[in-house]
């Protein structure tokens, strides 16, 4: 779907959501609108564009410009049509000879007092300033100014006191206050669309003007996040991408769909040529509604970093420099080792690991490639490491291994809370989106170790902040449970209507007994019995209840039980199925939801269907033409334990660094060095690839075809906007990998020739997916599945009439603690988690400008705890663990309690995971990445783990000469 | 012996603390007991201060007092240089019809008993046995007018605050008075502050608002300090409270005070600096009668309009609407200054016409040379010649000849005035005093001044360009600064041409 570069049509202000229209008569010409519609946008609706500049409908009218006046018959003076709302009957004009002339008299105030400097400013061509003079015939600026904002010296040569000489710091937009015409659009996007209030507009009358923060602030230095909403609601050149400034304007445009968080954020990719200008957040695409944060709007440069390999490369042994080769040789040499290892060690003995942030299409094919090729189900995907526990937990109680609602759902909310996430930082613009309804008067409450920017920050604060010690999330959810359930606060109707009653009954019976009430947990979860009962009475009756979850949840050995917990608490207060409810995973990667949708987990085919069903064995046999295994393969911890043992000796790796994402490295370590062939498939020479035989070069999201699914089910496309430059997208490389391994074999080889014909597949064989084409996803947008017969549209809201799974299910949630326990020699907690400006691990943003916000992992230790230790701030400390040990440097703040450290892992010098245990979920194999016993201690440098690492990688990395 | 001192700000400015001071310090010495009060003024401020002495007869004047004239009042007052008879008597008091300030200059302002003995409460009273509607209906029957400048029909801000379905409504009043030439706000809550208090809580009732706001400009400490002390004084008598007068439902209220800024006596900039935000215009709608204070429905109030509820509640609205010109009703506190022989406040139905204003109440120019130019409302009114004296003051009256009452202010200027200076200097307050949201205003001022330099300079083919930009910022700015500032300006240049010709003749 390409368009111009002619921008979505701005109507001015946002829509009105009024059900009452309506009618009133613009220059003539009748219209009907919802009440509380602008008569600007009532205007717009009808073709009619009344000049404007400091309206834009991503923000509320605001009046200031005085540009858009009109007259309405029997009313006195010209009101500006931005503020003023419709009214049944009204006669409007929006040109005379009155109104052209207050225009022409407002545009030459605004043209004193700018540059003239059209022809060579950045925003030439798209600049509304520019466009507004023309379109009002300003014609003469008569007048002499000489106070202005813009002459950097007077006519004497002295220096201007009100010029302010243009801001830089920010690495991917610059702030030229010469260029403001203090329309506050910046100021108003920043606080109302992302909610940050990094901008104000300082001083007043002709001295107005636009600042980041304080005075002594740069926008670097000041709260701003860099979601680049002030550049998108910029009418001039004053806030502009810098890469405007150095290509130029882009001149067509591809909605694609940003490859981050699990939020799904739909972009326009602006080019010129195949050059890549901007991308600009999409105000049609249904996650995001026109936002975007600092990773997705500005951090794409990786896609053409210096780092990114373009050509295969092989060797025969991970001591030897790799050896750049054609991609037949390459396939040729993977395929022959793989079949190697097959031989002699049966097809068992290899699998592979799908990305979470590839497309569905890319996915599917991976995990078909073990099961129709290798002929096993040795298929795990990144989500063991997440949301695994997501999968079990919703799957059983509701039915679906998936989120219940759309993010639309949140303007709809009175009580949210989120526990064990941290969405200003990992989903930015969900929680922009939530910050606006918590603006709006809802109620949140945050369970979290850690004092998040949710629990308070700028016009909003958590009306309960439940600061749990790390590891007791179910003791607090059967808390919540056992208020809700003893003070008689849980919804008997719905229960009885759509759960088993029974069930409730025996789930009533064990969140009721005393061992679970707040006054019995509040010594282990450090949580105040008061505090929580009050949370669990405000979400039980205060409304529409959300609950919004993170890895917080799943990542601990009881993750599994906490989102059963959190299922409950959902059933019990009857909030699911309709807007403003529901449970929704915070899903972490693009892709996540798609890769797991798509059959990537060893037990389960397409669709969350067991490998043990006959029958949908069947209808995978039918397509594929072969026998489907029917035992679970390996799951990514067993298959590194198996190559340990020596009976696992092959893998297929795309997209995922598991040497660093995965917990306990010196193990994963072990066992890749244990492979005789180990395919990463990968942009970089990522940690993983040190162990590699084979790497293959991936192609970005920019690249390919396909579709990504994103944390509400919904799938987006995916769209190619420059041809891969490592020459082909990841979805043919693993169809070059298993016809060379098919070759031979006397079965057909695969013959896709576009991602749309592996949906068709898809959706011949995944009941969820039967509707979903690419035909019906240009024409619709994105479509949250389930989407087949029954709900032709797809779904928004699940669980509407019933649950998925029939009845709702109540299991017991039991409390049982993690083997990993703080004691005299790891006395502390540690808890990892993520900050906004770098993703996961650090792959891609550590190879853009944002390292400009964050250059290392730092450990956040609480004051006092550093005191005892004698850490300053900025001191390089040891952290230790019963697993490994590390160097880091440390960041005082209260932000943790005492007895807790956090710290983030995108940074592969610091490898936090070096420090994290092999304990996980009973369930699910997720890793306990969130509780970890260490010692802090201050230190000289890295440790010698860290040196050897170093040493290990840097050697492993050689590349040789070519010949 | 009982003696009246105004506490008031202008009686302050004029020495009223050193002869207050040499009161009780000869009284101490000659061992006379002496009640020495601290009241309002009655707005002769040529007179002040204005020490009054309570005797059978009356209150008998004397100003404008010094500290060598105290020694005086204790001996034979008949013969006091300063003495000017009956208070009452004095032509200037005479010559009033005082509602609003009927109290002001008389009672003890902190003295709730002085203030029922002069008919205090006596509105509140009969509007707590009134209906919300009834009340509304007497305040829109009385013809009462936004006494702030703007002239909108109180009654009808009130029955829209009324109507509107509200967890919690607000009165909020203005005393934000910053227009020059204007201090009626200042003397009532000096000197009456109770009236205000009881408008307020007359407006609660009639609304069901229970919650009310003075927001007082920094820059009248005085009056800030007496009405903090008037709103305790009727909490701890039951008037404001969990309970209007233990009868009534809940009504309180407070003290907030500004930070210097002219625009924020605009209503909606005004409610933004009382939420605690910066100090800029609102677009409306919403109107802040149903979207004000955080939101709420509030009725925004200048002061005189409230403090002039108690007594058309007491006496009726026909009563007060009985006074008055044209749709103009009731009285008019004028506040007369600049070059003027007596300034000071003077309340009378409207419908006098400016030049009996000028040359009979005001007494002509102090300076005695003739009156060149009257500006009426403050910096944002037109500049009268002498040919309009015969416009009567109403707010009708006053438009129709390009001009506006404003909050009834009126600075006289003799014959020596340059009124090009004097539009330059519309220009340059609108630019110091913009909120700088609106560009009609933000640029539009700055650009004023310029231009005026250019015809001062002997350009006279700028004055298009003045009139032009005139035109923009009349039509197009947000609020009344911006949209005012052209009524100086253009009456300025369109009664006195000639002190815009004067570069280019001298050039010439």
């Amino acid at each position: 779907m390409k368009d111009f570069i002619i921008p979505d049509r701005d109507y001015g202000t946002p829509a009105a959501k009024s059900k009452t229209m309506v009618t009133l008569t613009i220059d003539g010409f009748d219209v009907t609108v919802p009440e509380g519609t602008s008569i600007m946008r009532a205007a717009a609706e009808i073709g009619i564009t009344v000049p404007k500049l400091c309206a834009t409908d991503s923000v509320d009218a605001f009046g200031s410009c005085r540009l858009c006046l009109v007259e309405i018959e029997g009313r006195n003076g010209t009101p500006a049509s931005c503020t003023t709302p419709v009214a049944a009957g009204i006669k409007v004009t929006t040109q005379n000879t009155k109104l052209k002339q207050l225009r022409r008299g407002v545009m030459e105030l605004y043209i004193s007092d700018h540059p003239l400097d059209c022809l060579t400013c950045s925003a030439n061509g798209d600049c509304e300033l520019q466009d507004m003079a023309g379109a009002v015939g300003l014609r003469d600026v008569r007048y002499e100014a000489v106070e202005t904002h813009f002459k950097a010296r007077d006519t004497s040569g002295k220096a201007n006191p009100q010029y302010i000489p243009r801001d830089d710091s920010n690495p991917y937009f610059s702030y030229d206050p010469a260029k403001c015409i203090v329309c506050s659009r910046c100021v108003r996007a920043c606080e109302e669309v992302q909610g940050t209030f990094a901008l104000t507009i300082e001083g007043r009358g002709f001295d107005s003007r636009v600042s980041f923060g304080a005075k002594t602030d740069t926008a670097l230095t000041s709260d701003c996040v860099s979601c680049g909403a002030c550049v998108a609601a910029c009418p001039t050149a004053t806030l502009q991408e810098k890469s405007i400034i150095e290509i130029g304007t882009p001149e067509r445009s591809v909605i694609t769909t940003c490859a981050y968080c699990g939020v799904g954020c739909s972009f326009k990719a602006e080019m010129r040529g195949d050059e890549l200008v901007r991308m600009v957040p999409y105000k049609h695409g249904k996650a995001n509604r026109g936002h975007s944060c600092v990773k997705g709007r500005f951090a794409y440069g990786y896609a053409s970093h210096k780092d990114r390999i373009l050509n295969p490369m092989i060797r025969e042994n991970i001591n030897d420099p790799w050896r750049e080769v054609s991609w037949a040789e390459a396939m040729e040499f993977t395929s022959n080792r793989m079949k190697g290892i097959i031989e002699k060690h049966g097809r068992h003995s290899v699998g592979v690991i799908t990305s979470s942030r590839c497309t569905n299409e890319e996915a599917y094919l991976v995990q078909k490639l073990t099961r129709a090729v290798f002929q096993n189900n040795n298929t795990d995907t990144c989500a063991r490491v997440c949301h695994s526990p997501t999968g079990y937990g919703l799957g059983q109680t509701l039915g679906t291994s998936a989120g219940t609602q759309d993010f639309d759902s949140v303007e709809h909310t009175d009580v949210v809370i989120v526990i064990g996430a941290n969405p200003t930082d990992g989903h930015p613009v969900f929680a922009s989106r939530l910050k606006k309804r918590l603006r709006a008067g809802a109620k949140l409450i945050v369970i979290d170790p850690r004092r998040t920017d949710m629990v308070q920050s700028p016009h909003i604060k958590a009306a309960h902040h439940l600061a749990l010690t790390p590891g007791t999330n179910v003791a607090v959810v059967t808390a919540l449970a056992h208020v809700i359930v003893t003070e008689g606060l849980f919804d008997e109707t719905f229960i009885r209507e759509r759960c088993d009653w029974d069930e409730f009954q025996d789930y009533a019976e064990f969140a009721a007994r005393p061992e679970n009430s707040p006054e019995s947990t509040a010594l282990l979860t450090g949580v105040s019995a008061e505090e929580l009962r009050a949370a669990a009475r405000l979400y039980a009756k205060g409304g529409n209840g959300a609950i919004y979850y993170g890895l917080g949840v799943t990542e601990h050995s009881q993750g599994s039980t906490t989102v059963i917990g959190i299922a409950n608490l959902a059933m019990m207060t009857g909030n699911v199925g309709r807007a403003g409810v529901g449970v929704n995973p915070l899903r972490g990667q693009n892709n996540v939801q798609g890769s797991c949708d798509m059959g990537s987990f060893p037990h389960e085919l397409p669709g969350y269907r067991h490998v043990k069903g006959e029958g949908v064995r069947e209808i995978f046999q039918k397509v594929w033409g072969v026998q489907i295994d029917d035992e679970p393969g390996l799951r990514i911890p067993n298959m590194l334990d198996a190559a340990v043992e020596g009976t696992f000796k092959g893998l297929y790796c795309q997209g995922e660094d598991i040497l660093q994402s995965d917990p306990d490295t010196k193990h994963v370590a072990a066992g890749l060095a244990a492979m005789d062939c180990v395919i990463v498939h990968d942009l970089f020479l990522n940690e993983t690839a040190n162990y590699a035989h084979v790497f293959l070069p991936g192609s970005t999201f920019l690249e390919k075809d396909g579709t990504f699914t994103n944390a509400e089910r919904r799938i987006n496309r995916v769209r190619k906007v420059m041809a891969p430059r490592n020459g082909y997208a990841d979805w043919e490389i693993t169809q070059m990998l298993a016809n060379e391994m098919l070759k031979g074999s006397g079965r057909a080889p695969w013959g896709y020739t576009h991602p749309s014909q592996i949906m068709d597949e898809i959706a011949m064989t995944t009941p969820s997916f039967a509707g979903v084409n690419y035909e019906m996803l240009e024409v619709k947008g994105s479509v949250q599945w389930p989407c087949n017969e029954a709900a032709p549209d797809g779904t928004p809201l699940m669980h509407v009439d019933g649950f998925v799974r029939g009845k709702g299910k109540f299991i017991n949630t039991e409390y049982i603690a993690t083997d990993e326990r703080t004691g005299p020699r790891f006395p502390l907690l540690l808890t990892t988690g993520r900050i906004l400006s770098q993703y996961n691990v650090g792959a891609q943003t550590r190879r853009t400008n944002n390292v400009a916000w964050h250059t290392e992992d730092l450990l956040e230790i609480h004051p006092h705890d550093a005191e005892v230790r004698g850490i300053k701030d900025g001191d390089y400390v040891r952290l230790a663990s019963r697993s490994g040990e590390t160097s880091l440097r440390a960041k005082l703040t209260d932000r943790v309690n005492t007895g807790v450290v956090y710290t983030t892992f995108h940074h592969p010098d610091t490898q936090a995971n070096v420090i994290t245990t092999d304990y996980s979920d009973w369930a699910t194999n997720c890793p306990e990445y969130k509780v970890t016993a260490v010692q802090v201690a201050l230190s000289n440098g890295p440790s010698e783990w860290q040196k050897d690492y170093a040493a290990q990688a840097a050697h492993s990395r050689r590349i040789a000469a070519a010949e | 012996m009982k003696i009246y001192l105004p506490l008031d700000s202008a009686a302050v400015a004029l020495g009223a603390d050193d002869v207050a001071a040499a009161i009780l310090a000869h009284a101490a010495k000659a061992g006379v007991q002496v009640d020495l009060i601290r009241h309002g003024s009655r707005g002769m401020v040529w007179l002040e201060p204005l020490a009054e002495v309570e005797t059978p007869q009356g209150r008998i004047g004397f100003g404008p007092m010094t500290p060598a004239d105290v020694a005086g009042l204790f001996g034979d007052t008949n013969t006091h240089p300063k003495a000017l008879g009956l208070i009452d008597a004095l032509p200037w008091m005479v010559g009033q019809t005082r509602l609003t300030f009927a109290r002001c200059g008389v009672i003890n302002p902190l003295d709730i008993k002085d203030y029922r003995a002069h008919g205090g409460f006596a509105g509140l009273v009969r509007a707590l046995d009134m209906t919300s509607a009834d009340i509304v209906a007497e305040v829109t029957a009385s013809g009462l007018r936004g006494r702030g400048g703007a002239g909108f029909p109180t009654g009808i801000k009130w029955n829209t605050v009324a109507g509107a379905q509200a967890e919690r409504k607000y009165i909020v009043c203005n005393a934000d008075e910053g227009d020059s030439a204007t201090f009626a706000d200042r003397m009532i809550m000096e000197g009456d502050p109770l009236t205000l208090i009881e408008g307020m809580v007359i407006a609660g009732l009639a609304t069901g608002a229970t919650k009310g706001f003075v927001y007082i400009r920094s820059e009248y400490p005085i009056a800030i300090e007496v009405m903090e002390k008037a709103i305790a004084l009727a909490r701890a008598h039951g008037v404001l409270g969990a309970s209007v007068m233990g009868r009534g439902p809940a009504f309180d209220m407070e003290v907030r005070v500004g930070a210097g800024a002219y625009v924020c006596g605009e209503e909606t900039s005004l409610l933004n600096s009382l939420e605690g935000k910066r100090g800029v215009v609102r677009a409306k709608p919403p109107l802040p009668a149903l979207e004000g204070f955080m939101g709420q429905p509030t009725v925004v109030n200048n002061v005189i309009s409230l403090a002039s509820v108690p007594v058309i509640m007491a006496k009726g609205a026909a009563h007060y609407a009985a006074i008055g010109l044209g749709r103009s009703r009731g009285t008019i506190p004028l506040q007369i200054a600049g070059n003027v022989k007596y300034g000071g406040l003077y309340e009378v139905g409207f419908g006098l016409t400016l030049g009996d204003i000028v040359d009979k109440i005001a007494g002509g120019t102090a300076s005695g040379r003739p009156v060149k130019a009257v500006q009426v409302g403050g910096p944002l009114g037109a500049y009268f010649p002498r040919a309009l004296f015969d416009t009567p003051f109403g707010y009708e009256e006053f438009a129709g000849k390009e001009g506006l009452i404003g909050h009834a202010g009126l600075t006289v200027f003799d014959d020596s005035a340059d009124m090009l200076a004097q539009a330059r200097f519309a220009m340059e307050f609108c630019a110091i005093e913009s909120c700088g949201k609106c560009t009609p205003c933000r640029i539009g001022a700055v650009r004023g001044v310029e231009t005026v330099d250019r015809i001062a300079n002997g350009d006279t083919a700028a004055i298009p360009l003045l009139t032009d930009l005139c035109a923009t910022m009349k039509s197009g700015s947000l609020c009344a600064l911006g949209g005012f500032t052209p009524y100086p300006v253009l009456s300025a240049l369109h009664h006195f041409p000639d002190d815009f010709a004067k570069a280019k003749e001298a050039a010439e």
